[in-house]
């Protein structure tokens, strides 16, 4: 029969340092977010509008970003550069892998925005002395934004989940954490139940606020 | 003054405008008319150089157009362009639609340009409508949005291209009385249009195109009542 005998005071007793490690969890994959978008947005840019090898560099980017289990990426990061000398911190890995992650996916997101603006926009921008920057700034990136906007919700809620891949690379974000104190006291599955509540309340806060958001933001 | 000069334009193996000459002058009003495909639209593209050309010039006021050296975004502050489908930036009120480029290619304040953009959407009768979305007005509105938008950069050149042709018919009279008005104004136009009416009311010229050929032009009166090319007349017996 079972036999288990729940112990939860450990994870009580740790549960400040748990959630101190949900926030970094949150910090990191903010981070990665904004980093990704903005290498996403160029990636997409690149592969659409240039030839010659920024248009390769960045398909070849997508498709690996995509196409590889992340956590492949995380070691190539820290143990694959490590092996060439360069030893970049757990932190610093988790966040670039994410980055490099995210971009891929979110480029291809984008590309899918900007091919859902109908071209007349920017004829129309164009006509009244709009430069490429002002028409894209102004008139199409907005666009391409609402568009996108929900995709990008959902990667950003991926990248809360992924960063959990930290603990692969003995980074303490909050999975590393929970790995940390489950091996110190064995109660295994009490720590990940309450960690997998943590990350389910850090998933549900980042939709409401996306919610809140995108009412702000999208008016028409 | 508008000066085209033996205008050629190429869509890889298609030729679709085949040497057109043709002068615009300041004031008047001419309207292109003539079946899909026979180039009209392209000519207006290839006035504000949102189409290269192949062969030939197209001078505004004696620019070169096409010349390499002429910035283009400064020569397209004096030509309005108002398109089939509206084109009004639906992430943007009314007002902001035609504050927009006032602001950010002419350097205006933000409050003149908001003085301007309500000035402009009255003149087009949109007082009504400053802080509406795109979304939230009938597709005449936000025709008449887009003159507006391109009136606030004060050009000296409307093209307008079917600007009514994609409308509910019910709304098409709003459009083509702001276009009179303007015409009224002194406004030189160049309407590529399927309006007879408006075009032989309002125009000083009327142009007949035909597979990328000008085949005829001259005063309403000539075209609609006395057209010499055989041409024109099969094409206004059909749309009569």
């Amino acid at each position: 029969m079972f036999e288990y005998n729940f112990h939860w005071r450990p994870v009580l007793k740790s549960l400040p340092d748990l959630l101190q490690a949900g926030l970094l969890t949150l910090e990191v994959a903010v981070i990665s977010m904004l980093i990704g978008i903005t290498i996403g947005l160029c990636l997409a840019l690149m592969r659409m509008k240039l030839n010659g090898p920024l248009k390769w560099f960045a398909v070849s980017w997508i498709e690996v970003a995509r196409n590889t289990p992340v956590l492949f990426q995380l070691f190539f990061f820290g143990f694959g550069l490590g092996a060439a000398g360069i030893n970049l911190p757990p932190y610093v890995i988790i966040v670039t892998g994410l980055s490099f992650n995210c971009a891929g996916y979110l480029a291809e997101n984008f590309r899918g925005g900007f091919q859902a603006v109908p071209d007349t926009q920017m004829n129309a921008a164009r006509c009244l002395g709009m430069n490429g920057w002002q028409t894209y700034t102004r008139i199409i990136i907005p666009q391409v934004f609402r568009i996108v906007y929900h995709p990008i919700t959902n990667q950003m809620v991926w990248a809360v989940l992924m960063s959990s891949l930290g603990m692969m690379i003995g980074f303490r974000e909050l999975s590393g954490e929970t790995q940390f104190f489950a091996s110190r006291t064995f109660r295994i599955f009490e720590y990940f139940a309450v960690t997998a509540v943590i990350y389910y309340v850090i998933v549900k806060l980042i939709l409401g606020l996306s919610r809140l958001l995108s009412a702000r933001l999208f008016r028409y | 003054m508008i000066e085209i000069r033996n205008l050629h334009k190429h869509f890889g193996d298609l030729h679709v405008l085949k040497g057109i000459d043709l002068e615009v002058k300041k004031g008047e009003v001419l309207s292109v008319i003539g079946s899909s495909g026979s180039g009209k639209s392209t000519l207006l593209y290839c006035i504000n150089s949102l189409e290269k050309i192949q062969q030939g010039t197209v001078k505004i006021d004696g620019i070169d157009v096409h010349a390499k050296s002429t910035d283009v975004n400064k020569l397209r502050q004096k030509l309005g362009m108002v398109f089939q489908q509206w084109n009004s930036f639906p992430h943007l009120t009314a007002m902001e639609n035609v504050a927009l480029a006032p602001r950010i290619v002419k350097g205006k304040s933000k409050a003149e340009a908001l003085h301007i953009a309500e000035t402009q959407l009255k003149h087009v009768g949109l007082g009504d409508k400053l802080k509406s979305y795109p979304s939230a007005l009938s597709g005449g509105q936000q025709q008449r949005l887009a003159i507006a938008r391109a009136l606030a950069m004060e050009p000296e050149y409307m093209l307008f291209d079917e600007a009514t042709s994609a409308l509910d018919p019910e709304k098409v009279g709003e459009v083509l009385d702001t276009m009179r008005l303007l015409a009224e104004e002194g406004m030189t136009m160049i309407c590529v249009t399927h309006e007879m009416g408006f075009a032989r009311d309002v125009s000083d010229r009327v142009a007949y195109f035909h597979h990328g050929v000008m085949e005829e032009i001259g005063p309403p009166e000539q075209i609609f009542d006395n057209p010499v090319s055989a041409h024109t007349q099969k094409f206004l017996a059909n749309v009569r």
